[in-house]
């Protein structure tokens, strides 16, 4: 029996359920999150500390003083912007966890084009630099979307690879053509760039160190809930990552669609590389490890966004979270003496909890809103995520040859 | 100077710095490979291998005890490993991210407790190179195959082991089965789930080897992040490999060449970017995965699918 039969009451009943499967999608992550936190704090006892202290601590190191405020909310930032593309892909059924290497071609391309444009005023420089941002890490993300379109390569191993060549791409050419001038007459040449002209800084918001990025962010995590749900584009995204044989069967070119989820999320990840440069440091620099300029700000991006249900406006929360978590371990070194690698291993435990946990909020949703069968999770290439809020925008008029993918009216 | 690259001495050692190079990859490979044809990836080989290479590395540091170092780093690899089963077999989470999740947690262990533990990366007498009477007398052949530690000729053991095991017994059936068709393999009473669990552990205990090969048996020494994505590559080169050991073997072996050829052009001062030559590997594996995958390769049908019986 499939919903297509119900009657309307039974279509109340669904709609009262998946209002259900909604709070499930915030409180099972949440507990998770507790459970991963629980987790810690007895790592935290092992390591000879008094874990109440220790989280007193991160959570008045992240959020005790405006500044500490700011600073988490900039944190946040990278997290942001790598999360919202996490959002796009994943609901298009591609995995991206490339964020790592997307970043730092944004970055790249931002400071090039605020290096070679120095001139510049900044409404017109800044605008240009974060395109740059996004054209990097778009076309980066693409090389890993046309990989898996045209020669089937597995695109969780192509964005690893490209993370990798992205670094030492970055640590090349701030070494050689992109180092500051002022370096090449010292003994040891730190690999940096030159400072970006001022009129390349994004604006500050309030005196603190919270600069135009942010607000960026979030506008940019609103324009993708509109995407996604609102325009045909999205619709299409999301049905391929629902069914690829149902799309492909009502006509949507699957391929194009997912090289589009790929290329987009690198895009946002760019962007937030560009954002990071441009707000917080205005010069590029390397310690020449593999983390030095992300700070794994491309995989805890990920981990937003699957903290946030994978729904752009749930990454925004999310990421300030983790990006609070990430300020407040650096007192957490200061105070207890624990090292702030210990916020990396938090963060494992979290996504390990959030996704084991998905089983649950995945579960009663689906069950509840009667439609995916068992046979439909096990066998399609479902994102790990809800299903639920698909069911709950009716077919968009814009896309009629797509309104007949018949797993999508299933649900 | 690039002809200095092609001489005897010379490419005597690119080759054997490349099989000594190859021993971490080939453990963390094969013990994937089990995985993955019973349907598992784990994507968590990287932080398994650190929290391991560390607990090896923590234990010769302390007692100088290298089979014990390696044993605490297989135990906790199987722990690892069984915990990454409870979660993609009997929590039935989506592999890729709890893969990233494990990672996450294995990199951010290993260095915590680095720091509280030894802090500096002090240089320790890992497994000495064992040269095999006569054998390793032979010309050229000898300082390539015959004069290294006992890892590396584990690791090369591990691949017939692996072949047949795969191939020639009734588990190695049993683990085929259950990735191919687990319905079919659920309805004759094969246990789906004790399969993937005992695949799975036993991949992280191989992986645990392989960390345990790192920083006691081929660099000696344990610092933040000593993998370095090594156990991605592993995943990789399992798909490059097609899922076959011997195919797994060739595809370490090209690479950990690479990366040895690399290596030797930093020491003979040919000017090539040290950078440059650092992505030459994964340029590589990129090109390999793309041959790879334009064959017909029959992947595990049942590959990162969770098994769920009917009804």
């Amino acid at each position: 029996m499939t919903s297509q039969s119900l009657s309307s009451g039974n279509n109340r009943l669904r709609s009262i359920s998946t209002m259900l499967g909604r709070i499930n999608f915030i409180v099972v992550p949440l507990l998770a999150a507790i459970l991963g936190l629980l987790v810690g704090a007895v790592i935290i006892l092992l390591l000879g500390a008094n874990p109440v202290e220790a989280y007193l601590a991160m959570a008045q190191g992240a959020f005790g003083t405006p500044n500490a405020l700011a600073d988490s909310l900039v944190k946040a930032g990278p997290l942001l912007f790598v999360g919202v593309g996490t959002c796009i892909a994943y609901r298009g059924g591609v995995i991206n966890i490339g964020g790592e290497g997307q970043l730092v071609m944004g970055a790249l391309s931002a400071t090039t084009v605020a290096l070679a444009l120095p001139g510049l005023p900044g409404w017109l420089l800044i605008p240009l630099a974060l395109i740059g941002g996004l054209i990097g890490g778009g076309v980066w993300a693409g090389i890993a979307g046309a990989l898996k379109a045209r020669f089937r390569v597995n695109e969780v191993l192509s964005t690893v690879m490209l993370n990798a060549i992205a670094v030492q791409l970055m640590n090349f050419l701030l070494r050689g053509v992109l180092i500051d001038p002022t370096e090449l007459a010292n003994a040891i040449r730190i690999p940096q760039t030159q400072r970006f002209p001022l009129a390349a800084d994004l604006p500050r918001l309030v005196p603190t160190r919270l600069h135009l990025g942010i607000a960026i962010g979030v506008a940019v995590a609103i324009l993708v809930y509109l995407l996604l749900w609102r325009t045909t584009v999205g619709y299409r995204i999301r049905a391929v990552g629902l069914n690829l044989f149902a799309s492909r069967y009502a006509g949507i070119n699957v391929n194009r669609y997912q090289v589009l989820a790929m290329t987009l999320s690198g895009a946002l990840a760019g962007l937030g590389g560009a954002v990071e440069v441009l707000g917080v440091n205005h010069r590029l620099f390397t310690d020449g490890s593999a983390t030095g300029f992300t700070g794994n700000a491309g995989f805890n991006g990920i981990v937003a966004a699957l903290f946030g249900g994978l729904h752009p406006i749930g990454t925004l929360p999310a990421a300030f979270f983790f990006g609070a978590l990430l300020v407040g371990a650096n007192s957490l070194q200061r105070t207890v003496q624990v090292p702030s690698a210990f916020v990396t291993t938090l963060d494992g435990l979290v996504v390990i909890f959030v996704v084991a946990s998905q089983r649950w909020s995945r579960r009663s949703a689906v069950t509840k809103a009667g439609a995916a069968t068992a046979e439909q999770l096990g066998h399609t290439p479902t994102p790990p995520g809800p299903l639920v809020e698909a069911a709950a925008v009716p077919h968009d008029a814009g896309g009629p040859p797509d309104s007949a993918a018949p797993q999508e009216a299933g649900r | 100077m690039i002809s200095e690259l092609f001489t005897l001495p010379v490419v005597v050692g690119i080759i054997a710095s490349g099989i000594r190079i190859a021993t971490s990859y080939l453990y963390a490979a094969l013990g994937e490979t089990f995985g993955q044809i019973s349907g598992v990836l784990n994507l968590g080989v990287e932080g398994i291998m650190l929290v391991a290479a560390f607990a090896a590395y923590y234990v010769v540091h302390q007692t100088g005890n290298l089979m014990g170092g390696l044993l605490l780093a297989m135990l906790v690899g199987a722990l690892m490993g069984l915990f990454m089963a409870f979660i993609s077999v009997t929590l039935k989470a989506e592999q890729g991210i709890s893969g990233i999740g494990l990672y996450l947690f294995g990199l951010g262990v290993s260095d915590v407790l680095f720091r509280v533990t030894i802090g500096t990366p002090l240089p320790i007498n890992g497994f000495p190179n064992l040269q095999l009477p006569v054998l390793s007398s032979l010309p050229v052949l000898g300082p390539i195959f015959f004069n290294q530690n006992v890892l590396v000729y584990g690791a090369f053991l591990l691949v017939p082991v692996t072949w047949f095991v795969l191939n020639k017994t009734t588990l190695g059936l049993k683990i085929r089965a259950v990735g191919q068709t687990p319905e079919a393999a659920d309805s004759l009473g094969i246990s789906v789930a004790g399969v993937r669990y005992f695949t799975v552990t036993l991949g992280g205990a191989l992986a645990g080897i392989a960390g345990a090969s790192l920083s006691i048996a081929i660099l000696n020494v344990f610092q933040s992040n000593l993998t370095s994505g090594q156990g991605f590559i592993a995943v990789a080169l399992v798909y490059f490999g097609a899922w076959k050991p011997t195919r797994v073997m060739l595809g370490a072996l090209l690479f950990s060449m690479v990366i040895a050829l690399q290596l030797w052009i930093q020491t003979l001062g040919i000017p090539l970017p040290s950078d440059i030559a650092g992505m030459l590997p994964y340029v590589l594996t990129i090109v390999a995965l793309v041959l790879a995958a334009r064959q017909t390769i029959t992947q595990p049908t049942a590959l990162t699918k969770p098994f769920e019986r009917e009804q």
